[in-house]
């Protein structure tokens, strides 16, 4: 569309203007995490400061291992079960469909008290599992509804002829369905990672008491309110913790923004 | 893969494998996410400390959630809440998108991958940015200083009235990249013929906007008052990581007084019962939102 140069100068102004609000904070907090100050050498120095006096090393450790389990799981549970939701017809198909549905809509802070007391009575609050099941739950609601949308939108023919054939059910869903599928599984991938990554609700009421479990949000959230002696190590630490999720976002930023985008939209 | 002979029906078309394939998804699902919810709405009958017995007060806790004032304040600042984390980033999304869409600039994926970037930044690191930011010896108050206006600076997040307004304005701030994106997605799609029409009409950039844009971006709309709503009742991170409800219980929210309830005061059947309020509004805002979409879109 044709508009005037002065018209377009001033979109420019607003983009940039615009683009430095978003992420003047996000900056800010760099910055700021690179500053020397009491403890903190500045500079780099700072991340391998805040490390140790933070313990990131512990809790990054936790977080990895976490992720390292519900993302894998809870995507392969949701490709089985949304294969079978969005290309076979059998009794209770939609029934369950909608009771997933109701998984994606519903608050964490609903279901996480009373799971906190059930986990307890069977001894496993303060445990990996505690962190790691309730995002696995969480995570395949959606992937479940996200797998449907994607194998539905594949065409029926394709399908009917592996069947045709004389493949298996699994031999269609590995060997045809899922290397299509490809594109959605990677963001389903990309956004229960970050999802788990940034989770903080959940490790902060199911590991009361473990230090040991602490997932780097969380034990940056400790730190904030324990560490006072100024900023550098405290923005150091939300540096850290921000950053791996930063990092896959500059790579694959297609799929994080389709993603949550279209999550909402699909179906 | 059993290859056992199948019941009739299309070919090949498998019936029963479908439960095999479902189950393991569906069985985590139902144990930590649908059970819970259930055992949420039985406990929230109860009064209970979640160490001693309980005591059944059926829906005296869903009386207490009307009628406790702090409880009741937690839901109007919800509510408040949702202009800033909604309304604001909608209009000033659409006002955004609706420049940026006339003219075709360039480095406008650069831009979208900028102001979407707070998205994918974990609450936690959001909140000590913002706590940095509003801190009495913060970025607002040195701004204000350094222009003379040394009376204005204040700890922000620590004052009864501006409190709720600044963990609003991080919403804002946290909510408007997506909104943007969002609509600039949806106006992309629009057909050049409509606007070309529309000036062949003399019609001038703000008629162009509610005759030819704003219908077609109902859509997302939808879309983005559906998330953003639903991200202003779920601010547990934020509240619990800027003011803890505070001053007073000035921005204290449901989500919020969930955890305090159960975690802090040992309330859980209280809590319990926020806890379904704040799923039963969820539910109902999402069926509102899309249905009124739907039916604009028509």
């Amino acid at each position: 569309m044709r508009v005037s140069s002065t018209e377009r100068n001033a979109n420019y102004v607003i983009l940039a203007a615009f683009a430095l609000f978003a992420i003047w904070p996000i900056v800010g907090i760099v910055l700021a995490g690179l500053q020397p100050e009491g403890d903190a050498p500045g500079g780099l120095a700072n991340l391998a400061r805040a490390w140790d006096i933070g313990r990131f090393g512990s809790y990054l450790r936790t977080s990895v291992l976490v992720s390292a389990f519900v993302v894998p799981v809870s995507a392969l549970l949701s490709i089985l079960a949304g294969f079978a939701l969005g290309t076979m017809r059998f009794r209770g198909a939609d029934a369950i469909f909608y009771l997933m549905l109701v998984g994606i809509m519903m608050p964490a802070e609903a279901v996480v008290v009373p799971l906190f007391f059930d986990l307890r009575a069977v001894g496993l609050t303060d445990t990996f599992w505690a962190i790691a099941l309730p995002q696995v739950a969480q995570s395949v609601a959606f992937g479940t509804f996200w797998m449907r949308a994607a194998f539905r939108a594949q065409p029926r023919s394709l399908v009917e002829a592996a069947r045709l054939d004389g493949a298996s059910t699994g031999r269609v869903l590995w060997l045809i369905l899922v290397p299509v599928a490809r594109p959605a599984i990677v963001t389903l991938l990309v956004l229960t990672f970050m999802w788990t990554w940034n989770e903080f609700l959940i490790p902060l009421v199911m590991v009361p008491t473990n230090e040991a479990l602490r997932t780097a949000p969380l034990g940056l959230g400790f730190f904030s309110g324990q560490y006072t002696q100024g900023t550098a190590l405290l923005a150091a630490g939300a540096t850290i913790v921000a950053l791996p999720v930063v990092v896959l976002y500059l790579f694959l930023q297609r799929h994080f923004i389709a993603g949550m985008l279209e999550g909402a939209v699909k179906d | 893969m059993a290859r056992t002979a199948r019941p009739a029906g299309p070919p090949g078309e498998p019936r029963r494998v479908g439960y095999l394939y479902v189950l393991p998804g569906f069985v985590v699902y139902a144990l930590f996410a649908l059970y819970p919810l259930l055992k949420a709405v039985y406990l929230s009958l109860f009064d209970w400390d979640g160490l001693t017995l309980g005591t059944w007060v059926g829906l005296g806790n869903y009386g207490e959630v009307l009628t406790d004032e702090r409880l009741r304040a937690a839901f109007g600042h919800a509510l408040v809440l949702m202009v800033f984390f909604a309304l604001l980033p909608l209009g000033i999304g659409l006002v955004l998108a609706s420049i940026l869409h006339r003219a075709r600039v360039r480095g406008l994926s650069f831009f979208r991958t900028v102001v979407f970037l707070p998205q994918v930044v974990a609450m936690v690191v959001i909140a000590v940015a913002w706590r940095r930011i509003y801190a009495p010896d913060g970025t607002i108050n040195q701004v204000l200083s350094a222009i003379g206006l040394e009376s204005w600076t204040r700890g922000w997040l620590g004052e009864y009235v501006f409190a709720l307004p600044a963990v609003g304005l991080v919403g804002t701030w946290f909510e408007t990249g997506l909104v943007t994106v969002l609509l600039l997605a949806g106006m992309g799609r629009i057909s050049r013929d409509l606007y070309e029409a529309a000036r062949l009409d003399g019609a001038g950039p703000v008629r162009e906007f509610f005759a030819v844009t704003l219908p077609s971006v109902r859509g997302e709309i939808a879309v983005a008052l559906t998330l953003t709503v639903i991200a202003a009742l779920k601010t547990f991170d934020l509240i619990y990581l800027t003011t803890a409800g505070g001053p007073g219980h000035q921005t204290t929210v449901p989500s919020y007084e969930v955890y305090r309830q159960a975690f802090e005061l040992g309330r859980v059947g209280l809590a319990c019962a926020i806890g379904v309020c704040l799923t039963v509004v969820i539910f109902a805002i999402s069926v509102v939102i899309t249905r009124v979409g739907d039916r604009a879109g028509d």
